[in-house]
């Protein structure tokens, strides 16, 4: 008897998406200089909202405005009054988390599932955690001082947690900030706005400004923006880190990755699965530390992928609002045809493909979940971030081996090891030169514990006490 | 008669031997008052990679080395500097005139620089290091490891003090160090290049460049195989210390900018030396029977 999952929809009607928004600069939503663009659904392409998109001359004024706040309020302000504004936020994305998450995963299409129990929660963690720093700072070891304007640009694939990972240790600290979120997925930052006004925080500590890449280009190069926070592709950081030197400009650079997961004889194997699966359909794969290279041992390499297959399966790939959906739409097209193309490459390549069985709406951008196997380190699908759900297996013998094959790339993100034995992880831990080693688990965030690269995934650390040296002097 | 003198040509220290520049290139070096003082290597683009090669081959040796003996391998190098008090009074007055006097104080800091910094070899990690309260059953631990391989571009000016506060820092955490000596004062370097190979340094750890800037650090900020710079001997000149940072953003250099003037190297260090040639590596494990 097969069970079949009767559809299970998480309701829109508590989102209330505006037909058009504005930037939001001193405390209030004004119109742009320029035209606006469109944010689609990318599960159903529909249109969601018209959204300002902000030039040079917007940029200016929400600098401006972030500027002045900083002097004159922001910046003066007792840590221990600063640290209650960022309670009250907390509080509130903890209140209103149903329609952060509803409306994150319209935007950005990712299930439901995700959203309600990893993006907004961790958000509010966020806050909550950096807000209690406010008023701690002199025991930080990175001085007390703020730097001024931070210029923070993020991604797409967790907008309102990299708005909360960028946000909160900003103010936590005496900054105030001009944010850029993706131009993909613009509500959930709109949305925080009106938190901000809820919250009465004062005008100018938080600006959100609107657009693609002219304008992220615009905010990391005004002359006077303290302090430069990037999350986003290995490309457009070094664009940055060429555009900030010579400057007096702080940079933190949050980038892309090619993790290793490893997984040894003697790991417990469901576990492992359970891991590579987390590692890598986490989120459509649109992880810069997602495990998107499994070396797994070649004496349980058969026994792995047999169980891997049977557990991608089950995934269920499709509307990302229902509440049984495990991997959600890819988030653009853009994106959609990077990793149908890079997929393509990987068969010409001669490894071989493998997706799993399933049925992908007729509208949105899909991929389903995809294994590579076959995959030798020469192959571009084992040397390039895909940022898709796409896993490359490669083999190794030895411990020796799979670390040598762990550490060839230019990335440093983060690296995965399944293992039963102590004295093993304690060894690779130490070998893998990434930011972030995962042992017997996979894609865990918290807001206490320091995340960023070795190498090309960036420099500087956002999360923990580590996470306050980028906005303090 | 007077016996004649035995002029040395000096030569670079690279993967712990002296060779001389692969270019066969070598300069002039006077001393403060324009006298002849020494030949010194002019090292070339060549002899940079070949240094870049040389501290990346000595990178995991070193790195993997305990911190105490990290420490004790440090704390050596004063030892012998002690032993060479003569020679480097003599370098340093050779370069940046003074008397004796401000000579040995200026090696006495130094000395006691290496010192200060072998004893943070094994606290580094203590300071700034992390366990992290997750909320959730996972032991977690954020804990400093070296950045690689490390180009410092040494202080152009305090040819000893200078010098030694800006290797110090780099290789006591377990980075290797590839130095650009000041160009115009490259005499204590070379024989701060001699103490290394009769301490306890292994090959490789620190090579010395010398000759002019120009030959080598654009080879050193662009090299793909180096992971920081330390421009801090560009001081005052922004232009050169801009498009360096530019050819080092091809493949994510951590970069140490130069300042507005040269340092003042008797104050305080400050741990940035350090940190800024560190990375923090987060390690994350489930708790459970």
């Amino acid at each position: 008897m097969v069970f079949e999952y009767a559809p299970a929809p998480e309701s829109r009607a508590i989102v209330d998406i505006k037909p058009s928004y504005g930037l939001f600069v001193n405390g209030e939503f004004v119109d742009a200089h320029g035209p606006s663009f469109k944010s689609i659904s990318p599960s159903t392409e529909e249109v969601l909202a018209e959204v300002a998109e902000a030039d040079e001359a917007d940029v200016d004024l929400a600098v401006k405005a972030a500027r002045r706040a900083h002097s004159r309020v922001w910046g003066q302000m007792p840590g221990r009054e600063r640290a209650k504004y960022l309670f009250r936020i907390a509080r509130i994305i903890q209140e209103r988390g149903r329609e952060l998450a509803v409306l994150e995963s319209i935007d950005n299409g990712k299930p439901i599932k995700e959203t309600r129990d990893v993006d907004v929660p961790i958000a509010a963690a966020h806050f909550f955690y950096y807000a209690g720093w406010a008023d701690k700072l002199e025991y930080s070891g990175h001085g007390t001082g703020s730097i001024g304007v931070a210029g923070q640009v993020i991604p797409w694939n967790f907008p309102l947690l990299m708005l909360s990972w960028k946000i909160a240790p900003a103010l936590a600290c005496g900054n105030t900030v001009v944010l850029k979120p993706a131009e993909t997925t613009p509500l959930t930052a709109l949305l925080f706005a009106e938190i901000c006004q809820q919250a009465d925080l004062p005008p100018g500590v938080v600006n959100i400004v609107t657009g693609a890449g002219e304008t992220g280009r615009a905010v990391v190069s005004h002359p006077d923006v303290d302090k430069v926070a990037f999350t986003g592709s290995t490309e457009v950081g070094k664009a940055i880190a060429r555009a900030v030197a010579g400057s007096d400009k702080r940079v933190t650079l949050e980038l892309g990755g090619k993790a290793a997961n490893i997984v040894f004889d003697d790991a417990p194997l469901d576990q492992a699965v359970e891991g590579i699966v987390n590692g890598i359909f986490f989120n459509q794969g649109h992880v810069c530390c997602a495990g998107s290279r499994l070396l797994v041992q070649e004496s349980v390499a058969d026994e792995v992928l047999a169980r891997l297959r049977r557990r991608m399966r089950t995934l269920r790939v499709g509307d990302p609002l229902d509440k049984n959906t495990d991997v959600g739409a890819i988030n653009s097209a853009e994106q959609l045809a990077k990793i149908r193309a890079l997929s393509e490459i990987g068969e010409q390549e001669g490894a071989e493909r493998w997706s799993a069985p399933c049925e992908l709406p007729d509208h949105g951008f899909w991929f389903p979940p995809t294994i590579f196997t076959g995959v030798t380190q020469a192959h571009r699908i084992a040397r390039e971030e895909i940022f898709g759900p796409v896993l490359s297996v490669l083999t190794f013998r030895t411990p020796s081996e799979a670390i040598e094959k762990a550490n060839n790339t230019p990335y440093g993100l983060s690296a995965g090891v399944w293992t039963e034995k102590g004295s093993r992880i304690l060894k690779m831990a130490n070998a893998l030169r990434a930011g972030v080693v995962w042992a017997n688990t996979f894609n865990k965030f918290d807001p206490s514990s320091p995340f960023g690269g070795y190498k090309e995934s960036g420099y500087g650390r956002e999360g923990g006490r580590h996470g306050l040296e980028a906005y303090l002097r | 008669m007077s016996r004649l003198d035995v002029r040395k040509t000096y030569k670079l220290f690279i993967g712990g031997a002296f060779p001389r520049s692969e270019s066969g290139h070598s300069y002039v070096v006077d001393d403060v008052r324009g006298r002849f003082v020494a030949n010194a290597a002019l090292a070339s683009r060549k002899d940079a990679r070949d240094a870049v090669a040389a501290a990346r081959k000595a990178f995991p040796g070193w790195s993997g080395r305990t911190a105490y003996n990290r420490g004790q391998v440090v704390y050596r190098i004063a030892e012998v500097m002690e032993d060479r008090r003569p020679q480097f009074v003599q370098a340093v007055r050779q370069g940046e005139g003074g008397t004796a006097a401000t000579a040995e104080k200026e090696l006495d800091a130094a000395i006691d620089r290496l010192v200060w910094y072998a004893g943070w070899a094994d606290k580094i990690a203590q300071v700034v290091g992390n366990a992290n309260p997750v909320a959730g059953p996972f032991f977690n631990l954020s804990t400093p490891e070296p950045t690689g391989v490390v180009a410092v571009v040494a202080p152009a000016e305090s040819s000893l003090l200078g010098l030694v506060s800006v290797v110090a820092p780099v290789i006591v955490t377990g980075n290797t160090v590839v130095v650009a000596a000041s160009a115009q004062r490259p005499l204590p370097a070379v024989t701060f290049a001699e103490v290394l190979a009769t301490s306890d340094v292994p090959g490789g750890v620190v090579n010395i460049l010398t000759g002019a800037l120009d030959r080598t650090i654009p080879t050193l900020a662009s090299h793909m195989d180096v992971n920081a710079i330390d421009l801090t001997g560009l001081a005052g000149d922004p232009e050169q210390g801009r498009a360096l940072e530019v050819a080092a953003a091809e493949n994510l250099k951590r970069v140490r900018r130069a300042p507005s003037a040269e340092p003042d190297w008797d104050a305080d260090p400050g741990l940035d030396r350090m940190t800024d040639f560190l990375e923090t590596k987060t390690v994350w494990h489930p708790i459970g029977v």
